[in-house]
């Protein structure tokens, strides 16, 4: 820092007080300084989290090091902390979601932005961003009345008598679990990838729609062949905004996933996630080393989520050199 | 073969109504448009317009911005469905065979159209052109269909080892002429092209106007223009609209030399527009 000042006093032009006036004096120099603060400040939050979660988990480290990501044993009693189950639990509910939520989602979208009459679109729209600012605690409480009972009494009954011989789909029926969790975050990520794709798809320039159409294309073919591909780098992005908050919902989930830290192959069993032990247990951490094993999972989350849109990024890239660039 | 090729639906405007100079006999109609009336919601676009198009022709559309030419060549391919509240009242006749009542994909894959902006898909040169043969189910080679087509839209030398880069790396000229070579590949029996070059350079604007001259051995090319020279250039015929209104459609020298409505003359030299 104190280097990098040096030669910014240098090359400015003249740097007495009455410079530095005049220059305040026209804005631009007070602007690009506040701005530069507020930008510089969400990399210092982010540098803190990170640091904060470090040093609060060190006991938990130094006791387990890396084996803490592989073990399956989560016993406060007996200072047994393993983050294993909480990891699967966090993965597959996402997973499921995400296989809900973005068929859903995409279709919606597609139909906001390419098929209906614009008022029944705008009108629509402005309703699915009232869902996406809904509490999540009420998208839990859908979960324990509406979703749960569904689950245990039609769906998954139905899911293991026609697709049983699937593991995901074996074991005693409880209602809460790993499917519960994952259809109440489909539901609640849906908003997200309508709103975000919708509005991606309206970007389509018209002239990309029209020059399928003029080639015989069918509506549809224009829409699916020409203008989703086209918006296809921010319907991913949309996709990972919806897998973002999947991955540290922490309310909803937990008030439907059953909470028991256990790996199941089954979907219809109950399950934990990073965020919701976290939640649950973090005021009854009675000690150190239980604190501090809670802080390092909500570094693994932080890692979690840091690694999958690294991921995210990567995929982005790479379908855009795949389909030869978007600009 | 005793189609008026011009009539306007004021009798003082068009003296020559009815008679155009060209040798009938030698004339042989691609399209034929007759009483069609336009409507943008409530908004009248365009009125009575009667209308042949020459095949194997150049027939260009000129008039000032809003006088309805676009209107009109997007009626030809009834590109004006993809907007909501249009309306179409008259015939079009494509080698006799109503279009309006022609399946609207099997119209389009007939009358292919080129934009006013070079509009290539964000994929591969390959794939562009390839993109309306696949839609299409073209059964043959595409290997051998995408050659032809450049070749045909005079690109094929400058892109054939490239082919599978990104289309948008191309100049704004070989974008455009990309775009033709789209059109062209699906096969269709007229061009219609929307003010083709007013995105590009007078040497790129020189190519294309160079490979029309080629194109219209095999296809009847429509093109809108607000460029009168290129009107002037290009065109075995030449419509002029103003309002919505077909004032004087002629041989292009007898329009550019000879014009016989006063309107007609006031726009080619300048006095509005």
């Amino acid at each position: 820092m104190a280097t990098a000042a040096i030669p910014v006093k240098h090359a400015g032009p003249g740097w007495g007080l009455r410079a530095l006036a005049r220059r305040l004096r026209n804005g631009d120099e007070i602007a690009h300084l506040f701005t530069l603060v507020f930008a510089a400040s969400v990399i210092l939050i982010t540098s803190l989290l990170v640091y904060e979660l470090w040093v609060n988990s060190a006991l938990a480290r130094h006791k387990f090091g890396l084996s803490f990501l592989f073990t399956r044993v989560w016993d406060p009693i007996f200072d047994q902390f393993g983050a294993l189950p909480f990891v699967y639990g966090t993965l597959v509910t996402s997973a499921v979601a995400l296989v809900i939520a973005v068929p859903v989602g995409l279709g919606a979208a597609i139909f906001l932005a390419e098929l209906a009459p614009p008022k029944i679109s705008g009108a629509l729209a402005f309703v699915i961003d009232l869902l996406a600012a809904v509490p999540s605690v009420i998208y839990g409480l859908l979960g324990i009345f509406v979703v749960v009972p569904l689950l245990r009494e039609y769906v998954q009954p139905f899911l293991k008598a026609t697709l049983g011989f699937l593991p995901l789909f074996q074991g005693p029926i409880y209602g809460v679990g790993f499917l519960a969790a994952g259809v109440v975050l489909a539901v609640m990520v849906v908003p997200f990838i309508i709103s975000v794709s919708r509005e991606v798809l309206l970007g389509v320039p018209g002239d990309q729609r029209e020059a399928a159409l003029a080639l015989g294309a069918t509506r549809w073919e224009a829409t699916w062949k020409v203008v989703v591909p086209y918006a296809r780098t921010g319907i991913l992005g949309s996709i990972f905004l919806a897998l973002a908050r999947a991955l540290g919902e922490t309310m909803a989930v937990t008030m439907v996933i059953g909470n028991n830290p256990q790996i199941s192959a089954s979907l219809f069993a109950p399950g934990y996630s990073i965020a919701a032990v976290i939640a649950n247990e973090f005021s009854e951490a009675t000690g150190d080393l239980y604190l501090h094993a809670l802080v390092e999972l909500g570094l693994v989350l932080f890692l979690l989520t840091f690694i999958l849109n690294g991921l995210a990024r990567l995929l982005i890239l790479a379908t855009t050199q795949r389909g030869v660039g978007q600009e | 073969m005793s189609i008026k090729l011009a009539l306007d639906q004021n009798p003082q405007a068009n003296p020559l109504r009815g008679s155009l100079a060209v040798p009938a006999a030698d004339l042989h109609l691609r399209i034929k448009m007759s009483s069609l009336n336009f409507y943008y919601g409530s908004k009248q676009a365009l009125f009575g317009i009667n209308l042949g198009i020459a095949a194997n022709r150049i027939t260009a559309l000129i008039g000032p911005s809003g006088c309805g030419k676009s209107t009109l060549l997007r009626t030809l391919n009834r590109m004006h469905e993809t907007l909501r509240h249009t309306r179409l009242e008259g015939e079009i006749l494509l080698n006799d065979e109503n279009i309006l009542e022609m399946d609207v994909t099997r119209l389009r894959r007939r009358v292919g159209m080129v934009f006013q902006r070079p509009n290539p898909f964000p994929k591969s040169i390959y794939d562009n052109v390839a993109y309306g043969l696949r839609v299409n189910g073209y059964q043959g080679s595409l290997d051998e269909a995408v050659e032809r087509s450049l070749r045909r839209a005079a690109l094929w030398e400058e892109v054939k080892d490239q082919l599978h880069k990104s289309a948008y790396g191309l100049s704004g000229g070989q974008q455009q002429r990309l775009c033709i070579a789209r059109a062209l590949a699906v096969g269709p029996e007229v061009l219609l092209l929307d003010e083709p070059c007013s995105a590009l350079d007078p040497v790129n604007t020189a190519k294309i106007e160079e490979l029309l001259f080629e194109l219209k051995q095999h296809w009847t090319i429509v093109i809108v223009t607000h460029n009168m020279q290129q009107a002037a250039r290009v065109s075995d015929f030449t419509a002029f609209l103003l309002n919505g209104h077909l004032v004087e459609f002629r041989p292009t020298p007898q329009l550019f030399t000879t014009p016989a409505d006063p309107r007609t003359e006031a726009y080619i030299t300048g006095r509005f527009g």
